[in-house]
């Protein structure tokens, strides 16, 4: 039997703010356990909420880069659960009336090329603290420095079909998010976590089949696994006629299982009822124009600049363009002078290297366009450079010429040195010589690295030939 | 008279009153008011300057336990001070006492306290009202010039009411609820007891005014106390039908006409209204505010502050419900499981979503009323004077009943306050007086003019 699958996503991500959503607290990632806390986010009796302006700013933003409608007006509401790192008992979130619903995002799925995803709704809503149960032996502590963290939680339409498309879906909305500057997306810190919502049916069936829900998701890649290990759950269950229920599951990333939670007959009912502490959100028409005026270069539109702008491949420009950073980095290479297709394969190669191991660019721009103008000059080769490279983002401020006359790699093309290390060689290799000039010329590459060896990489490629040619001729 | 002088004598009238059985305290020392006495010695001027205060114990203070009257926050100090609180000092005003209230303000007779029920200072067999029935005592029995309650549905007015006192209610928004510990958010406000109109306007307008700290404020100028009027002339009263019913309390009726008289001789016309959705204002109120309550003490679960009991088992919902179950008093308990039920999946619609809309109805009735070219509304506090001890405590909806007058006023979101008209066999009655929305001025300043010409203190027959 044939199964399609049909998956949607809720996504939350930490909007970039440097304080909570509903107090002046800071939003520092690994602070001390409970020191970024006041009594608003302890929940203290009196205390009230006071919603951050840049926080709304931020989601607002990030529902017009996924094509939402932002509302005029929108409720925050109170979603009701004890839990220990609920310091109020209730989270404030928004339920039927979101900041922003119906949006779009177009990506490149695996199976069926460029497709959309629709977006039901983008909401802003606090987050809770963390339970710590290794601190205490036997003991479970609360650390409170997450409460009231500001968080737009992202729903998506049931339009994804398989594991890794709805992994090809997160990819792309993590780079709009980023590119938009709304959230730093990143998983380890806990700024962007996803449920995953997943059901199978017969193809061609208008109706959808029960789905349930995948929770404990730390990484892409875990998402794509966790979808597939249920979806064959599921298929096995389908299969030997079994219903499947409506439940909760946790993956478990070491053994690649899900296991299940809760059911949904155990499951919360939440008494969602308008905040009274917070009149509703009223966002002016200008207001909500000015954030999509002010929106940033997105993801799309900057790829597409890229390749006209620069007539790159489109393979080179998906790559330049996967982290925003790499992006500007590589356009600021170009700025300082540098030819575009040089400038990418540099970004794409070395710079690439160090980016993924440490996430930044030890050498700015300006100093890897001075390092590309020496190979360009003939000063040193493109061996050459690249531990010219290496050595400069070792040593910040370090200029590459100094750098590579420090390592002795600038090259020699003083036709008096070059000419007796070609006399070295040829004395070196007389059976050699007799070949050539039997007529056996491809040994001209064999000499040349011979020069290249005896000079240590210093003697000027370009210049060794001529004077090969003169000594052989 | 010095700051100094004020505080060593109302600690001996505040000693005197807890040496009589009054139970209308929870915390003070001499030490706190001595210590208010110094500061107020550095403030200068002030319109409060030297008036000593009493806050109900919902209002957080950093010098001082704030309870609630209630077991779950029993030997809880909040490490802030409520915006109300640091305002009143900043206009001169000595904290004097935290006083005794029914739990979580929940209760129209100050019975339900966890510490003991608070004595009517003129009956020690009655009840004073609730839920800010320690503050109304104190005041009543001429311990503090002023005190602060707190209102969600007239637990200021009403034992303002029965101890014959001023009990004034502002506007929602007018007074910042930062630091007020919340029952029902979108009604709770904070309030104020004078013995007379010109000490409670005097304290609200030093409250008064827009918090950035409380969304709920409005962003307009704070209170100005009002200039006095002579008279009322060229003022309409209106008197709302239903809040006059045949079956009134005869001594409560009187009272009542020789107010009507007083306002006509002022020069006033009173002009029959109709406020028909009042008769659903209790209905309401006790969907609303449990709804809102559940929510608000959730907080209390034992993991963060107040008395933590473990429970057998020892995992966590047995905390949750031995900290919870133990911590809360029946009122309190009945009220978070009614609000818990209102909102319920499958009950939401038919009680909250429909209080919500008979709350619009009602408030929809008083803006009618006040736009038809009434300036001003009349009408009782309370059906009847304070009741006794005892009376109602078996019958949870008799007691919701004491405060018939008063909830739709709260729903409403109006000014209103409590102005003592006269005596019936002994026991003070109020007249209830309300304004259109931000009106508290205009309010204040009639009931300062009536005050001079009803006796209070006068049996009525």
């Amino acid at each position: 039997m044939s199964w399609e699958t049909v998956i949607g996503l809720e996504v939350h991500v930490q909007l970039r703010t440097r304080t909570k959503m509903f107090c002046g607290c800071r939003t520092t990632f690994g602070d001390p356990p409970n020191t970024n806390v006041c009594p608003t986010c302890l929940g203290l009796p009196g205390a009230l909420p006071m919603p951050n302006a840049e926080a709304i700013r931020l989601a607002a933003r990030g529902a017009i880069a996924l094509g939402c409608t932002v509302h005029a007006t929108s409720v925050f509401a109170r979603k009701n659960y004890f839990y220990p790192d609920l310091p109020k008992g209730y989270q404030i979130s928004q339920f039927d009336r979101p900041l922003a619903t119906a949006g779009r995002v177009a990506f490149e799925s695996p199976e069926r090329g460029r497709i959309d995803v629709g977006i039901t709704r983008l909401h802003v809503e606090e987050d809770a603290g963390k339970l710590v149960h290794d601190r205490f032996p036997g003991k479970t502590a609360v650390d409170l420095n997450r409460a009231g963290t500001p968080l737009a939680e992202i729903v998506s339409e049931p339009d994804l079909r398989s594991p890794a498309e709805a992994r090809a879906y997160l990819t792309t909305l993590r780079q709009i998010l980023i590119y938009a500057g709304v959230s730093d997306c990143s998983m380890e810190q806990g700024s962007l976590r996803v449920d995953a919502n997943i059901s199978i049916r017969q193809p061609g069936d208008p109706k959808l089949g029960t789905k349930t829900e995948v929770k404990n998701l730390n990484s892409f890649a875990n998402v794509e696994r966790a979808l597939e290990a249920e979806r064959e759950r599921q298929i096995a269950r389908a299969e030997r006629g079994e219903r499947i229920a409506q439940v909760t599951l946790l993956f478990n990333a070491g053994t690649g299982q899900v296991r299940e939670l809760r059911s949904k007959e155990e499951s919360h009912d939440y008494r969602y009822f308008p905040d009274p502490d917070l009149p509703p959100l009223v966002l002016a028409p200008e207001w909500i124009a000015e954030q999509r005026s002010a929106l940033p270069e997105l993801p799309e539109a900057r790829r597409a600049r890229l390749e006209i702008a620069y007539g790159l491949p489109t393979y080179d420009v998906r790559v330049l363009t996967s982290e925003i950073t790499l992006a500007e980095y590589f356009e600021a290479v170009v700025a300082a002078g540098v030819e575009a297709k040089t400038a990418a394969n540099w970004v794409m190669g070395d710079v690439m290297t160090t980016f993924n191991e440490s996430g930044g660019f030890p050498v700015e721009a300006a100093r890897l366009a001075a390092l590309v103008t020496l190979v360009r000059d003939g000063v040193v080769s493109h061996q050459a450079a690249k531990r010219v490279y290496a050595e400069l983002a070792q040593r910040p401020g370090e200029d590459p010429r100094a750098s590579a006359e420090r390592l002795g790699l600038v090259q020699v093309s003083d036709q008096g040195a070059l000419a007796s290390w070609v006399d070295e060689v040829l004395a070196a290799h007389p059976a050699e010589v007799a070949r050539f000039k039997s007529g056996e010329t491809k040994l001209m590459g064999f000499f040349v690295g011979q020069v290249m060896k005896r000079s240590k990489g210093k003697a000027d490629p370009k210049g060794v030939q001529p004077v090969l040619q003169e000594k052989l001729g | 008279m010095s700051a100094a002088a004020v505080a060593r004598e109302t600690g001996a009238r505040l000693a005197a009153a807890e040496a009589s059985g009054l139970n209308a305290t929870l915390h003070w020392s001499q030490a706190l008011l001595d210590a208010e006495a110094r500061r107020v010695d550095t403030v200068r001027g002030g319109a409060l300057h030297g008036m000593p205060i009493a806050l109900k114990d919902n209002i957080v203070t950093t010098d001082a336990p704030t309870t609630c009257a209630s077991r779950i926050l029993e030997g809880y100090v909040s490490p802030y001070d409520a915006t109300a609180v640091i305002r009143l000092r900043a206009a001169g005003a000595l904290i004097a006492a935290k006083a005794n209230m029914d739990e979580f303000a929940m209760g129209s007779s100050t019975e339900h306290s966890a510490f003991g029920r608070v004595r009517h200072p003129l009956d020690p067999s009655r009840v004073p009202g609730g839920s800010s029935g320690g503050s109304a005592a104190l005041v009543a029995a001429g311990v503090v010039p002023a005190a602060l309650g707190s209102e969600t549905g007239g637990s200021v007015r009403q034992p303002a009411s029965f101890c014959g006192i001023v009990g004034v209610k502002p506007s929602y928004g007018r007074v910042s609820r930062f630091g007020l510990v919340a029952f029902g958010s979108s009604l709770d406000c904070i309030s104020a007891f004078g013995r007379t109109v010109d000490d409670a306007s005097r304290v609200m307008a030093a409250m008064s005014g827009h918090d950035p700290l409380d969304r709920t404020t409005v962003d307009r100028p704070p209170m100005t106390p009002p200039p006095p009027r002579r008279d009322l002339a060229g003022m309409r009263v209106g008197l709302p039908r239903e809040y006059f019913p045949a079956d009134l309390h005869p001594g409560v009726a009187a009272a009542m006409e020789r107010t009507k008289a007083a306002i006509r001789e002022l020069g006033a016309e009173l002009v029959d209204v109709s406020l028909p959705n009042s008769a659903f204002a209790v209905p309401t109120y006790y969907i609303v505010a449990p709804a809102e309550a559940a929510a608000n003490l959730a907080r209390y679960d034992g993991v963060r502050y107040g008395p933590r009991k473990v429970g057998p088992g020892g995992d966590i919902h047995a905390l949750y419900q031995a900290t919870r179950g133990e911590g809360f008093g029946p009122e309190v308990q009945r009220r978070i499981l009614v609000g818990t039920y209102v909102l319920s999946a499958g009950y939401y619609e038919a009680y909250y979503g429909k209080a919500q809309r008979m709350r619009a109805r009602i408030a929809e009735d008083f803006r009618r009323a006040f736009a038809e070219g009434v300036d001003l509304l009349l009408t009782p506090t309370t059906p009847t004077p304070a009741f006794r001890a005892g009376e109602k405590t078996a019958d949870p909806v008799s007691m919701y009943l004491a405060d018939i007058f008063v909830c739709a006023i709260s729903l409403a979101g109006l000014p209103a306050l409590n102005l003592p008209v006269g005596r019936s066999e002994g026991l003070p009655v109020g007249a209830q007086l309300i304004a259109p929305f931000f009106e508290d001025e205009r309010m204040l300043s009639a009931a300062a003019a009536i005050e001079r010409v009803v006796a209070a203190d006068a049996e009525v027959r």
